[in-house]
């Protein structure tokens, strides 16, 4: 070995497998399983009055179709409030199949089961439901007027009422020199992973068991439900996640209507059952994220410290509430980020509204409260006519302040006490990075060739590995494979890699001999699940402690064969030796049959573990008290409270003067997650996330019109950022390893996400002057500030006079005017005109189309100094040039 | 997502696929199936059948001559775009084809089953109509040259009627001294465009404007085609050229932009063709007097 794996940049040992179209996702399972397809709610309010399936009886092919009456006992009762909270007075969750009353469009009403998918639609379709609609209430103002409950026995539409305080911040806020009040608001987006959710169960009646293969973010939880509805012990059902494209937290919530019913009919029809969901399903009956309404109030003091930050908060949460107010507590505590805050009130009030429930999200609540400060370090910045930056500056937690105690409840019900940092680095990296204090000069640059250009920061800080616990456990066979299994699953963050990287640096094994396993309740039984950034800290430190046990006795057994002190050996490269005495050595796979006392060997190997062959002692027991055979071990890892990450982003943006698109020239993101375990992971993590982030910022929302119906349920109009959306990004990690665990890392998965609507808002208010306080922001809504703007005679007319000069430019000389010829002809679609694309006429020429490429074309000339930049200029360049043949 | 039932025909020869197409008023031609695949999975076409093309013999041609180019129901997206006799001839097929979606959907739609969609967001019936190209139609009772104008009906609303199956279309070449631009505003890259313009200016020896034409997509239920030579006169004068497109374009709002921006976007990109055109034309008229 002699090679460290642990924080090295290891290759991800699952890319051959899933790139080469070897993965076994839910879909590619049970190809002969019949096929569940569900009649969902076409309303968003309705109560139903009768459901007539005699036409869906015609289709041959069809097997049963089944509605809420004909669900037993558990199946069809209400599914399960997950995470229950004092706060939650009027929680509410749905039952599996509709009875009585629809909430939301897309809510399930039938199940159909059919010999194949295509069957099973047709029936879906002839599935009459007679409906008496309701009055729909659709968004925040709506649920908060309460002119119609979504819940009859719900008043004024109100789930739950949640604060969280310390000091009194009203009355902070009214002592304080300078005082802001204001209002924000986020929209709704959604996790929406590439593969929907699925299940496909199998029902074994002679054994009495059942396997459920599911696209879940927590196997274990799933097992745990189905056993409760369907009445069977824990040990009679396998849930199993496969290989999962992606949950970004929607596959957490459990059990799914459908991971009820289709094991419920499996074991009836005694047939597979399976059912894949597919795009427009995902997008009605799945579940959203984000909707917020901030109304903010705050004082500070003449260099920008906050004294008293008061925030109250509409939450969204559609219309149900089966995982609890997990998104209102993330956003009301780690609201504060970095910051050292006066006083602090925040009050969420969660509002039931008729659309598709709110559960978390890859960030679960932080990208909006992290929006709310870090718009408000921007206002109170712009108010002092102090540097953003700056401002942020003052307020931030120092290094020697740790742990550092809020004074809130968190998530896991625990203080919210950081337990390392150091933001003022974090801060100090991200402004160099990005240019911070060089950018008036760039600013200026652009300005004299017409364009417009703007730079945002922000800082965050996420709690990550939340409780309760996870475990590992770790087998070395016969053969010298280490066997790495932990309950929690994977849908793509590396679990392979990581976990054997931290089993080979543990074990000193090659990283080639380890095969990790997750989420196979087969292999492990207690698991909590993969959410809160908290895979690498919990199912991370409870598999090193499983692998400390087995290279404990591993060095026992060692020991009595070489016949030398366990402290004196080593264990490198698979093989136990001796410490400077390589000669005297015994390889793990020897140590392994050494520590399983045989009857019967089956092979030469096994033969010297054998009753005549071991020489041990016969006055004892071939398996000593307290001992156990074989080269295993098994341990859990359960901290008393959170680890906290932490980063600063910051981007460069461009905003075009004619048509108010918005193109992102560079993105810098400067990391702390602790121990880095593979910082090429951790890249891969952030860079996910910030494509998110991106998604959210400028391209996503969720149109629901006055009815509630979802007007962009597609990848056609629900925007999710392509490859040619998300800039390149710039990385740069800080480590600060957490006192709280043995490995001393952090979680990473959600950190790219967290701060972009809020960077990308105050990068645009900077290069537009004009105040951004609601997120995502399409061109269409820019061109609409700024005609809001113009027609108050804002801030940014003069911006606008200069816009109608150089959209026309061309007109005044005429065509014979050859300066101005020979520019349009390299750029027709250019960035900001004729003006803006002077001096890039060639790279012009491969994209005349220009709009977003033609903006971001640019960046070379704004960043002469970046060269890296230049490199991702260039790429885009060449893809622009590879599309166009 | 599974499309209702329907039958398939895969007919070898254009004299089967158009008896199939007589034989049964209510089926759909596939070609490359780009639009139509979604539409029958999202089950909003429920044809009663298939006709799949893509085994007839000699639809597939892509044929460059002096006065345009005619592009056969099977030549694809990417085939046309990367032919560089096709944009010498007639540069609108280029510069409009790098915007249509994205290079694995290319590789398959085609040219003539994007016209047949009809879509009055898609690139091609704008150049199309910009052009005044024309779309040949057979059917079994016989062979049709119907006008790009008189194409173009109404949204996803092409002249075509049933039992008639679109066979190619012809672009007229780019005259002389006359340059051509393309320019559009997509939400993503390769998205539908918010507002889209295709327009040709063509110069006299004397750098006069002699005709300055252009074509709108997204913001009219079909390509909507505009002479602005008198608005731009002589001089070209864009900006007048742009105001004048903005009297006369009464785009719709959905849920990507507003009828507003949409209509501040087609005079931007009105500016911004007009004089790349030009552009195009000048440097043609300078290459043609060898300065």
């Amino acid at each position: 070995m002699g090679t460290r794996v642990f924080g090295e940049p290891v290759r991800r040992r699952e890319d051959a497998r899933l790139l080469t179209g070897r993965g076994r996702f839910l879909d590619d399972l049970g190809r002969d399983a019949l096929a569940a397809a569900f009649v969902r709610s076409p309303h968003a309010h309705a109560r139903v009055l009768d459901i007539d399936v005699m036409d869906a009886l015609d289709v041959d092919g069809l097997v049963a179709v089944y509605t809420s009456e004909d669900l037993p006992g558990g199946v069809g009762e209400p599914l399960p409030l997950l995470i229950p909270h004092p706060a939650l007075t009027h929680g509410r969750t749905a039952y599996p199949l509709a009875r009585g009353i629809v909430r939301h469009v897309g809510e399930p009403v039938a199940m159909v089961v059919a010999r194949d998918r295509y069957l099973a639609e047709d029936a879906a379709e002839r599935v009459r439901v007679e409906y008496e609609t309701l009055p729909a209430v659709v968004g925040i103002e709506a649920a908060t007027r309460a002119e119609h409950l979504v819940h009859d026995d719900v008043p004024g539409n109100v789930g739950a009422v949640l604060v969280q305080e310390t000091g009194d911040a009203a009355a902070a806020v009214d002592a304080a020199p300078h005082r802001l009040e204001f209002r924000l608001s986020i929209e709704r987006s959604a996790s929406t992973p590439l593969e929907g959710r699925g299940v496909y169960a199998r029902w074994d009646a002679d054994d009495g068991s059942l396997r459920v293969y599911t696209s879940t973010q927590a196997s274990t939880g799933v097992r745990a439900a189905i056993a409760a509805r369907l009445g069977l012990p824990n040990g009679k059902v396998e849930v199993i996640a496969p290989d999962v494209g992606g949950g970004f937290g929607v596959k957490i919530v459990h059990p799914w209507p459908e991971e009820v019913l289709v094991p419920w009919a499996a074991r009836l029809l005694g047939r597979e059952v399976k059912w894949a969901e597919d795009r427009r399903e995902h997008f009605v009956s799945a579940a959203h994220e984000r909707g917020q309404v901030q109304d903010v109030r705050v004082g500070f003091d003449g260099e920008g410290r906050v004294l008293g930050l008061d925030v109250r908060i509409r939450h969204d949460h559609g219309a149900y509430t089966p995982y609890g107010i997990i998104v209102p507590i993330v956003t009301s505590t780690q609201l504060l980020g970095p910051y050292r805050i006066g006083a602090y009130r925040a009050e969420v009030t969660s509002l039931y509204t008729n659309t598709v429930m709110v559960t978390p999200y890859r960030g679960a609540g932080r990208p909006q409260g992290v929006f709310c400060m870090e718009r408000t370090m921007d206002r109170i910045a712009r108010h002092l006519g102090l540097d953003r930056a700056d401002v942020r500056a003052a307020n931030l937690i120092q290094p020697d302040e740790f742990p550092y105690d809020q004074g809130l409840t968190f998530q896991d019900g625990r203080p919210l006490v950081y337990d390392s940092g150091d933001y003022p680095e974090l801060l100090r990296r991200a402004r160099e990075l990005v240019g911070w204090d060089g950018f008036e000069a760039d600013r200026a640059a652009a300005a004299s060739r017409g364009r417009r250009v703007g730079v945002g920061i922000g800082i965050y800080v996420e709690g990550t590995g939340v409780g309760p616990y996870e475990g590992g456990h770790v087998e070395i066979d016969t053969a010298g494979r280490v066997h790495v299994s932990t309950g929690l699953t994977s849908q793509g963050q590396s679990h392979e890699t990581v976990f054997a990287q931290i089993a080979a640096a543990e074990l000193g094994v090659p990283l080639a001999d380890v095969r990790v396993t997750t989420g196979d309740t087969r292999r492990f039984g207690y698991a909590v699940g993969t959410f809160a950034s908290r895979a690498a800290v919990m199912s991370g430190n409870a598999i090193a402690l499983a692998c400390r046990k087995v290279r404990a006795k591993a060095l026992r057994i060692a020991g009595e064969a070489l016949e030398a002190d366990p402290g004196d050996l080593d264990i490198a490269d698979g093989v136990v030796h001796v410490k400077g005495d390589p000669s005297a050595s015994l390889p793990l796979r020897t140590v392994a049959v050494l520590s399983n006392p045989l009857r019967y060997a089956f092979d030469a190997e096994t033969a010297a573990a054998t009753q005549f062959a071991t020489g041990r002692p016969v006055t004892e027991p071939p398996v000593a008290p307290g001992d156990e055979p074989g080269l295993e071990g098994r341990d859990y890892y359960s901290p008393v409270r959170s680890t906290f990450a932490a980063g600063a982003h910051a981007a460069v943006v461009e905003v075009d003067p004619d048509t108010a698109e918005i193109a992102i020239l560079r993105y810098v993101v400067v990391h702390d997650c602790g121990r880095l375990v593979n910082p090429m992971v951790v890249e891969g993590q952030i860079h996910g996330g910030v494509a998110q982030g991106v998604g959210g910022a400028l391209y996503e929302r969720m149109v629901y019109d006055g009815s509630g119906q979802l007007l962009n349920a597609s990848f056609m109009d629900f925007l999710m950022p392509y490859a040619t959306e998300v800039p390149r990004i710039e990385t740069d990690h800080l480590e600060t390893p957490s006192p709280l665990n043995p490995l001393g890392v952090k979680g990473a998965g959600e950190a790219g996400v967290i701060p972009v609507s809020a960077v990308i808002a105050s990068a645009v208010e900077d290069a537009e002057g004009i105040r951004i306080d609601a997120m995502p922001l399409s061109p269409d809504d820019l061109f609409a500030l700024r005609r809001q703007v113009e027609s108050a005679g804002g801030v940014a007319s003069a911006g606008m006079g200069e816009r109608g000069a150089c959209d026309l430019g061309g007109g005044a000389g005429g065509v014979a005017s050859a300066g101005i010829s020979e520019r349009g002809a390299s750029d027709p679609g250019g960035g900001a005109g004729g003006v803006a694309s002077a001096g890039i006429s060639e790279r012009g020429a491969s994209n005349p189309g220009g709009g977003a490429g033609g903006v971001a074309r640019g960046a070379g000339d704004l960043q002469p100094r970046q060269r890296v930049d230049d490199n991702a200029v260039a790429a885009r360049q060449r893809r622009n040039r590879d599309t166009s043949g | 997502m599974k499309p209702p039932p329907f039958r398939y025909h895969a007919p070898r020869t254009l004299e089967e696929a158009l008896d199939v197409l007589a034989a049964d008023p209510s089926a759909k031609v596939l070609a490359g199936g780009q639009s139509l695949v979604p539409l029958l999975n999202m089950r909003l076409a429920a044809p009663s059948a298939l006709v799949d093309i893509n085994r007839v013999a000699g639809l597939d041609v892509l044929r460059v001559r002096d006065d345009g180019v005619r592009v056969g129901a099977l030549a694809r997206h990417a085939r046309v775009e990367r032919s560089a006799e096709a944009g010498a001839v007639q540069p609108l097929l280029r510069l409009a084809l790098r915007h249509v979606a994205h290079p694995v959907i290319r590789n398959r739609g085609t040219v003539v089953g994007s016209l047949a969609h009809a879509d009055p967001a898609a690139e091609l019936p704008a150049v199309l109509a910009l052009v005044g190209g024309t779309v040949e139609v057979a059917s079994a009772a016989g062979r049709r040259t119907v006008r790009a104008d008189a194409f173009f009906r109404g949204p996803l609303e092409p002249a075509l009627e049933p039992g008639d199956l679109a066979v190619s279309a012809f672009f007229p070449a780019l005259p002389p001294r006359t340059g051509a631009a393309f320019a559009e505003t997509s939400r993503r890259h390769g998205d539908y465009a918010l507002a889209g313009a295709a327009a040709t200016v063509a110069l006299d020896r004397d750098l006069r404007v002699t005709s300055a034409r252009a074509a709108y997509l997204g913001v009219a239920a079909t390509p909507l085609v505009l002479d602005l030579t008198g608005a731009a006169g002589p001089a070209g004068d864009w900006a007048a050229a742009s105001a004048h497109v903005l009297e006369r374009v009464e785009p719709e709002a959905d849920i990507h932009a507003s009828a507003d921006y949409r209509r501040h976007l087609t005079g931007v990109l009105t500016a911004r063709v007009l004089r790349a055109a030009a552009a195009g034309a000048l440097r043609d008229l300078r290459k043609a007097e060898g300065c």
